[in-house]
């Protein structure tokens, strides 16, 4: 019996042994984590989570200040991403998916200010004082911005609609209930 | 000559029966033709009429815009009703700009581009431009522009121009009509091309479920050097390019790649015909041959169909619905895409209209995957589709795409065979358009990206500059005044 | 007409899962009943018994999990568990015994794993193993054949009193062919020798012998199979990966020496191995999937079997060779992915040939 005892521990120890060194020096290198939560983030430095860019909102992501909903134009699927790198659910009750959008310039009411001109994150907006100002959309991404600092309201958000040319099917409905 | 093995592929029921022995008739003009801009791979096309205008048969409409594009043509003489809006004829409904046209019924040709007495004594270019002038497409149902394709002889070395008769899809018989009925036109096009890309050999590859065709072609072009008509197995999906390319050479296209890049470019049969009619005739793209045919159509027949001509009137010439029909279909049954309804016009892509009942159609509930591995065994593309739809399903879209299913050429070989009735390919589908949009939204991102840091730089440089301009006004006006200025307080410091 | 929801391809092949289990059903029905007619009523009340627990317990767990009940039961699959786990059972076990395997084979084996296609392991032969492991001596009770209507055979008052009292008769049990060997080898007896007191390969192929139903008729089995092939079912791989590789060991080994290997026809002839190799170790959801990797299996299973009948402590290893391939199916499944189309075997995209023919 002595001899069953004596040889399952001098067993376990040197496992356990060996084990506690592969930890120390085989270990893998991780990413901080906060460099990994920024390249989550869209990256345009809207500033619409309330802090001053991705990089600053990543920071307050990995302390745990900020929650997963932090960022809206980001949508539901970086929500997802970053509940899933932080390794927390994603409380989705409060959330509406807006899908993508645009800015659009009503141009009635546009007075060629060029307030949203200077605003613009990206440079999408083209114009000149006194003329018609318009939105580029291929490189708008809705950070809305320029909604704020209109002064006759003529901007709004809408939506990106599909064409022909970006539509896809959706994912089959058969065989859901399945699994 | 010999052949090679393709991987897996399947046997459906092929039921060309009901149309291949039936001659093609050409239908006649309906009362409005619908003309969208974009019938093709590539930028839609651009309006050169608006309402009111009066147009000649073969009159271009509409011009190319861009590299990949293609022009469109009045198929008959009339007057354009209007420049609008009117849904596709796509799976979505989505409208599309379309010229539509009255015909006045005079049927009267505008002046035409002079035929090539010689084509295959003139450069390439020539040709390359009257093909693109005709407005010519991929008639397989790709609609790929067809001169861009053509332009591959001076990008690559060309060796061989396979013209694919193959029409493995069930139902469809238009090329077998066509390499039937008009052989020399389809032969004298296929010169034309290969002339074009500079491509000393043809090989026309015909299903061996055409022996008419096969045995008409052969005669055909027994007299003439370079050109080989080779009966290929009937194997769905022997007409995919890829596949075809290597049936016959032996050659595999690596992914990513052209089959151009082995040296040999693939051309449809009609397109050959097109070719021919555009070179000898200068006459441009205004018809093409349709197989109407499944369970509910009362007379399924190969029409010769006006470009535009609504698919409601096209059917309504093959004796209309005899049962209500359960889909139908732009195409053929395994790559045909779902039409939204009959309102919809014939486009130069378009090979066949089915109108096929629930009993042809042979679905049921989906059931789960038993692991059975046919769809592993069947795939031509080497696959594993039982892996790649559970990732899908759970929407571990990386793992797909890790699996390869950008790679799928979404030929339908795994769901026909499923016993699960497990919708294979519309996952994959589903896949590659959520992969193509994320691809798409990370492009964007980036150019955001590079456009905020473009602008912060922008806007700290301005800032930085205003600043040095600032200080350097200081300090001229302090050395003007006499004596040294006393030294600033600490408020003016902050404020300059 | 409606905006399709539901892309192509718009034509099916007429096949469905209920089909798949029934030619499968029907390609075990001559060597089913056969079995039946040897060993009598309490065969066929013991078979009852089994599958209609089986379906039973598959209608327990789908209401469990708020499924609908009726499209899965009827694609027969838990009527084809229960039929291969029965003919794996002593035909003249308690009807609790069949019981008890359904639970096991059924709820935990398929439905505990996800329901069908999601099990890892093939849920008959769970269902085996365990009976076999928590009651050895009734699933090692083997009876000789009583055929039906002969004069040995318990008339339906007495099977019901076998298979539902438990009275088994002492005087009726006898030891299967592979059991027989190792006994005697236990005891010193060469295998060269304690073979020659068993059936010659002749019957033990017909079937006339003690065992399972499952072992007993090797040739009705085997033409099972091969229907199996030609209905395409199944694929040659698995079949003859298993039978090739117990033959070759048997054989090799028996070559070098005869008094303790036992030769290869033995092997193939006896226990389970042609009810392994066409129906058990081709079940899909638990095997691979690839042709290559259905090879790489059926090697495994044929090995393993081999290694458990030859030295470890059961006579047949058939069930614990498919449960242990059942568990590396997945890695092989991995690394015997067929070649993509235009890539190489690492998912490079093929180089251009330097020279243009």
């Amino acid at each position: 019996m002595l001899m069953a005892i004596g040889s399952l521990t001098a067993m376990g120890v040197t496992l356990g042994t060996i084990l506690g060194a592969a930890a120390k020096f085989l270990a893998v290198e991780e990413n901080p984590l906060e460099e990994e939560l920024k390249a989550l983030l869209p990256g345009s430095q809207c500033g619409q989570c309330g802090y001053v860019g991705c990089a600053q909102a990543a920071v307050a992501l990995a302390k745990g200040e900020a929650p997963v909903t932090v960022c809206p134009p980001g949508g539901k699927a970086v929500i997802e991403a970053l509940a899933k790198k932080l390794g927390v659910t994603a409380d989705l009750s409060e959330h509406e998916e807006k899908g993508p959008e645009h800015a659009f310039i009503i141009e009635d009411l546009c007075i060629g200010c060029t307030r949203c001109l200077r605003e613009c994150t990206t440079d999408s907006i083209l114009g000149a004082n006194k003329l018609m100002h318009t939105v580029i959309l291929d490189t708008c991404h809705a950070c809305s911005k320029c909604v704020a600092v209109c002064p006759t309201e003529a901007i709004v958000m809408q939506p990106i609609n599909v064409t022909l040319g970006t539509w896809h099917w959706s994912k089959p409905e058969s065989g859901q209930h399945l699994h | 000559m010999k052949l090679f093995q393709i991987r897996g592929g399947i046997h459906p029921d092929y039921r060309k029966e009901q149309t291949s022995e039936k001659p093609i008739v050409a239908m006649p003009l309906p009362a409005a033709l619908y003309i969208p801009l974009q019938q093709h791979i590539g930028a839609p096309a651009e309006a050169l009429v608006a309402e009111g205008d009066l147009v000649k048969k073969g009159q271009m409409i509409a011009r190319s815009q861009g590299a990949v594009s293609a022009p469109q043509h009045a198929p008959t003489s009339g007057r354009i009703a209007a420049v609008a809006e009117i849904p596709a004829p796509h799976p979505s409904g989505l409208p599309q700009l379309t010229i539509i046209l009255e015909p006045d019924g005079k049927d009267e040709w505008t002046v035409l581009p002079s035929p090539i007495a010689d084509p295959f004594t003139v450069a390439a270019q020539a040709i390359h431009a009257r093909v693109a002038e005709s407005g010519i497409v991929g008639m397989g149902g790709a609609a790929f522009p067809s001169a861009v394709k053509l332009t591959l002889g001076t990008q690559k070395k060309l060796d061989t121009l396979l013209l694919n008769g193959a029409e493995c899809e069930p139902y469809l018989t238009c090329d077998d009509r066509v390499m039937r009925e008009y052989t020399e036109e389809v032969i004298d096009g296929a010169r034309i091309m290969a002339h074009a890309l500079g491509a000393p050999k043809i090989i026309i590859g015909i299903e061996q479920n055409k022996p008419q065709a096969i045995a008409i072609m052969t005669k055909a072009v027994a007299s003439i050097a370079g050109v080989e008509v080779v009966a290929v197995p009937v194997q769905y999906p022997m007409g995919s390019e890829r596949h075809l390319v290597q049936a016959l050479t032996g050659r595999e296209t690596p992914a990513r790649k052209l089959t151009a890049d082995l040296g040999v470019v693939v051309h449809n049969v009609a397109t050959a015909r097109a070719v021919h009619h555009a070179v000898r005739f200068g006459r441009p793209l205004l018809s093409r041959v349709v197989t109407v045919s499944g369970g509910a159509i009362r007379d399924p027949r190969n029409v010769e169909v006006t470009i535009g001509t609504k698919v409601s009137d096209l059917v309504e010439f093959c004796g209309g619905f005899a049962v209500r029909p359960e889909r139908l279909v732009n195409g053929g049954p395994m790559m045909g895409q779902p039409l939204p309804s009959l309102d919809v016009p014939v486009v130069k892509g378009m090979s066949g209209i089915l109108a096929l009942t629930a009993e042809e159609i042979n679905d049921s509930p989906t059931n789960p995957c038993i692991r059975c591995g046919t769809c592993v065994t069947i795939c031509p593309c080497g696959l594993s589709p039982v892996e790649m739809s559970s990732f899908i399903r759970k929407d571990n879209l990386e793992i797909a795409a890790k699996l390869g299913v950008m790679d799928c050429v979404s030929c339908g070989s795994c769901s026909w065979v499923c016993p699960s009735h497990i919708p294979l390919v519309h996952y994959f589908n589903y896949a590659k358009g959520m992969l193509n949009d994320q691809d798409r939204e990370r492009r964007k991102n980036d150019r955001v990206k590079t456009l905020v840091e473009a602008r912060t730089i922008r806007i700290e440089k301005a800032a930085e500059a205003k600043k040095a301009a600032l200080a350097a006004k200081k300090t001229a006006a302090a050395t003007e005044s006499i004596p040294a200025a006393p030294a600033p307080t600490a408020e003016e410091k902050v404020n300059a | 007409m409606i905006i399709a929801t539901t892309s192509g391809p718009f034509t099916h092949k007429a096949n469905t899962v209920q089909k798949v289990m029934t030619t499968v059903l029907l390609a075990l029905l001559p060597a089913t009943a056969f079995d039946i007619y040897l060993f009598g009523w309490p065969a066929l009340l013991l078979f009852a018994v089994t599958i209609g627990s089986c379906v039973a317990i598959e209608a327990l767990c789908l209401s469990l999990v708020d499924r609908p009940a009726k499209i899965t039961l009827s694609d027969n699959s838990a009527v084809l568990t229960g039929w291969l786990m029965a003919s794996s059972l002593p035909p003249w076990s308690p009807w609790w015994i069949g019981l008890l395997g359904a639970v096991f084979a059924i709820g935990l084996a398929k439905h505990a794993f996800g329901g069908l296609g999601q099990n890892v392991f093939n849920p008959a032969m769970v269902g085996r193993t365990v009976l076999l492991v928590s009651f050895p001596v009734i699933m090692t009770s083997w009876v000789a054949p009583h055929p039906l209507f002969s004069a040995g055979s318990p008339g339906v008052s007495d099977a019901i009193a076998i298979t539902f009292g438990g009275h088994m008769p002492d005087t009726v049990s006898a030891a299967s062919a592979l059991g027989y060997v190792k006994t005697e080898l236990s005891r010193g007896i060469p295998v060269n020798q304690s073979m020659t007191q068993l059936p010659d390969l002749m019957d033990m192929a017909l079937g006339y012998r003690a065992g399972s139903m499952g072992e007993t008729s090797a040739i009705l089995i085997l033409l099972g199979g091969l229907f199996l092939l030609y209905k395409r079912i199944i694929s040659w791989h698995i079949p003859v990966g298993v039978i090739v590789t117990l033959f070759l060991m048997g054989t090799v080994f028996h070559y070098f020496d005869p008094t303790r290997f036992t030769p290869g026809t033995f092997h193939v002839m006896s226990g389970a191995t042609f009810l392994g190799a066409f129906f058990i170790a081709t079940d899909y959801v638990t095997s691979p999937v690839s042709k290559s990797g259905q090879l790489v299996f059926a090697v495994g299973v044929g090995l393993l079997a081999w290694l458990i009948r030859t030295f470890a402590g059961y006579p047949e290893g058939m069930a614990f060779a498919v449960l242990l391939m059942n568990a590396v199916t997945p890695i092989i499944d991995q690394y015997t992915r067929p070649r993509v189309f235009g890539r190489s075997r690492k998912g490079e995209p093929l180089p251009l040939s330097k020279e243009k023919p």
